[in-house]
């Protein structure tokens, strides 16, 4: 089976995070950067479906040279080969998707897995626009993978349930917590992966389809009564529920 | 003069509550548009697979227009389907603003129809407006840790709209139009097909309650979950959990709040002996109100809190959950 990850770089979920002089961007400076959480689950599943049938995982990420890190947790984690779409400008989703469609066109893989959305920007539209950019069928939020022949069922996570969907391959899925357990690369197979090769390509460019004008600190007051377990307190909480928050 | 795409969805006698949450974001916009240099036109909804008497449900919130599409050939609902079929709607009516919820239909089916297009999207937005003749969306980024506002540079823009946040607010139009529309989809649009829905029997979801109460590492054990449920089931509410019980095994996936759990945005967000890290704090900072209760004052739970109770959860819960169930004669 010929199977593509495609993996994105994340601010650590613990980062501060500042605002840029350019008041429209994070502060990088001293900023650890991590494969996007949800991309491990989608690893883990290339690498089992690999480990079941057969063939190669590539893994894929559109980014700067910085990227070749989160690359490098890939082949570590036991990815075949390893592809960085190289930039250092500025990009937009539909950047991402479109250069991802390119190599995809060239590797015509069976499946393609990505994670439910990146943690930086939460932007929830890669599985989605890549799958129509390749006239594919696409299933998101996969809790559960069953792939028998050319038949794939999915459980994915709705509001109060799951939905049983069913599609061929070649397909692409993304990744929900759940899905699998993620290995952990051991440290033999993290000093390898430091020396294999990451296959680099210069981008295609796009029109900027989506563009950030301004970015800040949300400052949401609240309200802040913290009171104690006294009785009377509990009743002014429920007071307070009762007449500021209007809910019972 | 372009027009305003809403995609609604049916739910028993009406519609999804996130649906009317469109209609009416639509209309703001659409009203806020009249100043502009280039206002639209109208909105018009479409609904895929409903009935006339669910459509009727818009016009209380003020939509005159609906396409109801009905088409004949799909066993269940398929997003490539359905995408297909939204494209060609807003070609038709010639609409080049697309709002969709951004329910788990709609965070998967939004960017389809974008992609048709090959126009921008902008996911879990939190508020839209017009500025400066443009339409200028603010979304959460980063875990809630920031907050960016964006534009769209497209012809053709789509946005999905984080749920609970848009309220619907009720308005009378002056007719509702339902333009019927009867179909059959070329086959090579159905690859992808839902199968089966299965409910989590008989609880209320997070994702669809306006009250939550969460438990935390604090509780200690599953077999003190009761006090949570007893909690909800005072205030009408779900219960939800941080991922610390999750891992722990103490309560399904499905009710993780948080990152890698659920976004959710209830009125009311009850916190029950949960530090507040920041992984859980990105999934339900936007919360209207949110009451904490933990035994160390310096959890970093209260500085998000508006109410908060210092104390043990094995005293309070059960005292709150009576004092409350008295509160509302129950
Ligand atoms: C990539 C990533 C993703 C993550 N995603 C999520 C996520 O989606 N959701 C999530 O919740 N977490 C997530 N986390 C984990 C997060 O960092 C925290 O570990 C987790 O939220 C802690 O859960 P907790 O508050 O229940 O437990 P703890 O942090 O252990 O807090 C327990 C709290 O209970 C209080 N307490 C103890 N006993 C009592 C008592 N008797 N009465 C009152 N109070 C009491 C304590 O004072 C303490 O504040 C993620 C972490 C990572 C790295
Ligand atoms: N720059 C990128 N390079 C490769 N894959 C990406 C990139 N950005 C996002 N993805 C993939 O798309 C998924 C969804 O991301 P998003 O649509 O940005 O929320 C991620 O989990 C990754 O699998």
């Amino acid at each position: 089976m010929n199977i593509l990850v495609c993996i994105s770089r994340v601010p650590d979920t613990t980062t501060r995070i500042l605002v840029g002089k350019d008041g429209i961007s994070m502060d990088s400076q001293g900023v650890k950067f991590i494969v996007n959480p949800y991309d491990e689950y989608a690893i883990e599943e290339g690498l089992r479906l690999r480990e079941k049938n057969g063939g190669t995982v590539t893994a894929i990420c559109v980014g700067p040279d910085t990227a070749k890190e989160q690359l490098r947790t890939a082949l570590a984690m036991g990815v075949d080969r390893a592809v960085l779409v190289k930039t250092d400008k500025y990009f937009d989703s539909y950047f991402v998707a479109k250069n991802i469609a390119e190599v995809a066109k060239e590797l015509n893989p069976d499946i393609i897995f990505l994670g439910r959305q990146s943690i930086d920007f939460d932007s929830f539209q890669l599985p989605s626009y890549l799958a129509e950019l390749l006239d594919l069928p696409s299933i998101s939020v996969v809790s559960k993978l069953t792939i028998e022949a050319n038949k794939v069922t999915a459980e994915r996570d709705i509001e109060g349930g799951k939905e049983i969907v069913e599609t061929s391959i070649p397909c692409i899925i993304s990744a929900q917590k759940g899905l699998n357990e993620p290995r952990y690369p051991k440290l033999p197979d993290i000093m390898k992966a430091k020396s294999k090769p990451i296959d680099e390509k210069t981008p295609i460019e796009t029109d900027t389809k989506v563009s950030v004008i301004g970015m800040e600190i949300p400052s949401r007051k609240r309200i802040g009564k913290i009171l104690s377990d006294s009785d009377s307190d509990i009743e002014e909480i429920i007071k307070s529920l009762h007449e500021e928050a209007k809910i019972i | 003069m372009s027009k305003i795409l809403l995609f609604l969805e049916p739910l028993k006698d009406g519609l999804k509550r996130t649906s009317y949450e469109v209609i009416t974001a639509g209309r703001n916009l659409l009203d806020k548009s009249k100043n502009s240099s280039e206002p639209f036109d109208s909105m018009i909804g479409i609904l895929i697979n409903g009935t006339e008497s669910q459509a009727n449900t818009a016009k209380d919130y003020g939509l005159s227009n609906i396409i109801l599409t009905n088409v004949s050939n799909l066993s269940g609902y398929s997003s490539t389907a359905y995408a297909e079929i939204i494209k060609d709607a807003a070609k038709e009516n010639d609409a080049t603003l697309l709002l969709f919820s951004g329910n788990a239909t709609g965070l998967e089916l939004a960017p389809r129809v974008a992609a048709k297009f090959e126009a921008g999207y902008t996911s879990d937005c939190v508020g839209l407006d017009i500025i400066n003749d443009e339409i200028v969306a603010k979304k959460p980024v980063y875990a809630g840790k920031a907050q960016i506002s964006i534009k769209i540079n497209s012809d053709v823009k789509v946005f999905s709209l984080r749920p609970n946040v848009f309220t619907s607010v009720m308005a009378e139009a002056p007719d509702l139009n339902i333009q019927n529309k009867n179909l059959q989809i070329d086959d090579k649009f159905c690859k992808v097909i839902v199968k089966n829905v299965v409910k989590n029997e008989g609880k209320l979801d997070v994702l669809e309650a306006d009250i939550i109460v969460s438990g935390g590492r604090g509780i200690k054990g599953p077999e003190n979950y009761n006090l949570i449920e007893n909690l909800a089931s005072a205030f009408g509410g779900a219960v939800g959990a941080s991922r610390a019980v999750v891992d722990a095994g103490w309560r399904p996936h499905s009710e993780q709040v948080g990152q890698t759990g659920k976004t959710v945005s209830p009125t009311l967000y009850v916190a029950c002996g949960i530090s507040g890290a920041v992984q859980h704090l990105a999934g339900m900072s936007s919360s209207k109100f949110i009451l904490a209760i933990n035994k160390d004052k310096d959890a970093p739970i209260f500085k998000v809190a508006d109410y908060g109770i210092i104390g043990d959860i094995f005293e309070v819960l059960p005292k709150l959950t009576e004092k409350v169930k008295k509160f509302t004669g129950k």
